[in-house]
């Protein structure tokens, strides 16, 4: 048995490799060297693990490419697995998101992309499809790109039912009961700082969102100011930044197993993206929101530098582990639920996202 | 008609490990060019076009010499002969 932590950087994939259950990383790569992976997922719930990348070519344009081979060779369609449709007028910009769906679904990948996108894959990311009842939202055209890009960034597939949830800069939450078919805006509560409307419907820059282990109607928000929580599916956000050093940042993780447990890492602000006094840390909740906790023994003091949205994850391991990386290419690893950091690798280009995962 | 395209070295493995290509558009236009090129070769014309048929934004292409952006874009008359060139920007890092 062994954990694989995929490292998606602005210059290519490295994967760390631990046997000793998270003690120790060996790090294997560059993989796709000079390209930027913007998105990665680890897919264990075929017979090989599948990794998903997707990728900018530099200036050869976008697309996902997968490895069956934890990453010796890479594949792509000649297609190109996402492709606009041609009366959309629209091309592929960058892929966000790639999230393979629960094990009931075995095949289903999605995908959030730039522009504004959700797209659905039923052979395991080879090819997808765009969601058109998303696409064709009359909201669509007041959705502007956040300073990253205008893009769905999460999507966050219901464990049985046919809910989804994605979360897009800007425009907020947006919600399908219907596998996709239909969408509302879920964002009453949520604030946007550089609207003149203090509550807008839509349009809200909602950095990242993730569900409750123990709920699949209860979810966290890590907003453009602001740290939420809903009960009811988004039908209502309330603050739980009380207790936070800042309210700015960019991910949120939820546990995998244990209710009521979340993690986030503050920014000063907008206009100040990094950690409050130099000093990276995390900070977890055990109670949905209502208290946070410091943590991070390990992760260093003086760090003027940030974590992007899709730069932390957390494992299906247990104790859940938590993984993190900086836009100054060090990746930290925590096997304790975020009580003490080991660094996994440094001096890597800016890291733009990571996950993990448990070979079989 | 035959036309010549020479690519960077980054794009030839897409091109069967050939820098030069001699390729027989239908349309004796850049677009009819690429669309040749989509038919033998469509991950490396995906390199140079999106799917909304645009050439990519730091790829660059020159016919005997010219810039198509300052010429007629993907409606350059790309004539029997003609050498077709493909280069990257300066851009990136």
């Amino acid at each position: 048995m062994a954990d694989l932590l995929a490292i998606g950087t602005r210059k290519g994939l490295w994967l760390a490799r631990s046997d000793d259950d998270r003690r120790t990383w060996t790090l294997d790569g560059p993989h796709l060297l000079a390209q930027e992976v913007a998105a990665v997922g680890i897919d264990v719930r075929g017979p090989v693990p599948r990794l998903l990348a997707g990728v900018q070519y530099g200036h050869w344009g976008p697309t996902v490419t997968w490895s069956d081979d934890l990453g010796a060779t890479w594949s792509e369609t000649d297609e190109g697995a996402i492709r606009f449709p041609a009366d959309t007028g629209a091309a592929l910009a960058r892929v966000w998101q790639l999230r393979p769906d629960t094990a009931q679904r075995p095949g289903v990948v999605w995908a959030g992309c730039e522009p504004h996108s959700l797209w659905r894959s039923e052979d395991g990311g080879r090819s997808f499809g765009l969601v058109r009842g998303l696409w064709d939202h009359p909201h669509r055209p007041g959705w502007e790109p956040g300073g990253g890009g205008g893009a769905v960034h999460t999507v966050l597939p219901h464990p049985t039912g046919e809910r989804l949830v994605v979360a897009m800069s800007t425009g907020g939450v947006y919600v399908s009961e219907d596998g996709g078919g239909t969408w509302r805006p879920r964002n009453a509560g949520i604030g946007a700082v550089f609207l003149p409307e203090p509550a807008p419907e839509y349009g809200q820059c909602v950095h990242k969102v993730a569900v409750d282990a123990g709920d699949p109607d209860r979810l966290y928000a890590q907003n453009h100011f602001g740290v939420y929580r809903t009960d009811d599916a988004g039908g209502a956000w309330t603050s739980i930044a009380e207790g936070l050093p800042a309210d700015f940042g960019f991910p949120v993780v939820a546990s995998p197993t244990t209710p009521g447990t979340a993690w986030v890492v503050p920014l000063v602000a907008d206009a100040q993206r990094v950690p409050p006094g130099g000093r990276l840390r995390v900070h977890r909740t055990r109670d949905a929101g209502a208290t946070w906790t410091e943590l991070g023994a390990g992760l260093p003091d003086a760090a003027w530098t940030a974590v992007l949205r899709d730069a932390v994850c957390v494992d299906g391991a247990d104790p859940t582990g938590v993984h993190l990386g900086t836009r100054d290419g060090c990746v930290w690893s925590s096997r304790d639920e975020g009580e003490s950091f080991t660094l996994v690798a440094d001096h890597l280009p800016d890291v733009l996202c990571v996950r993990a995962a448990r070979l079989p | 008609m035959t036309v010549e395209v020479l690519l960077p070295g980054v794009l030839a493995d897409l091109a069967g490990g050939s820098r030069r290509l001699a390729v027989d558009p239908a349309d004796p236009t850049l677009a009819g060019l690429l669309d040749a090129l989509a038919a033998r070769h469509p991950v490396l014309e995906r390199r140079i076009r999106d799917e909304a048929g645009a050439l990519r934004r730091f790829v660059n292409v020159y016919v005997d010499g010219d810039d198509v952006r300052f010429a007629a874009g993907l409606a350059t008359a790309v004539p029997a002969g003609a050498v077709v060139q493909v280069l990257p920007s300066v851009a990136g890092g």
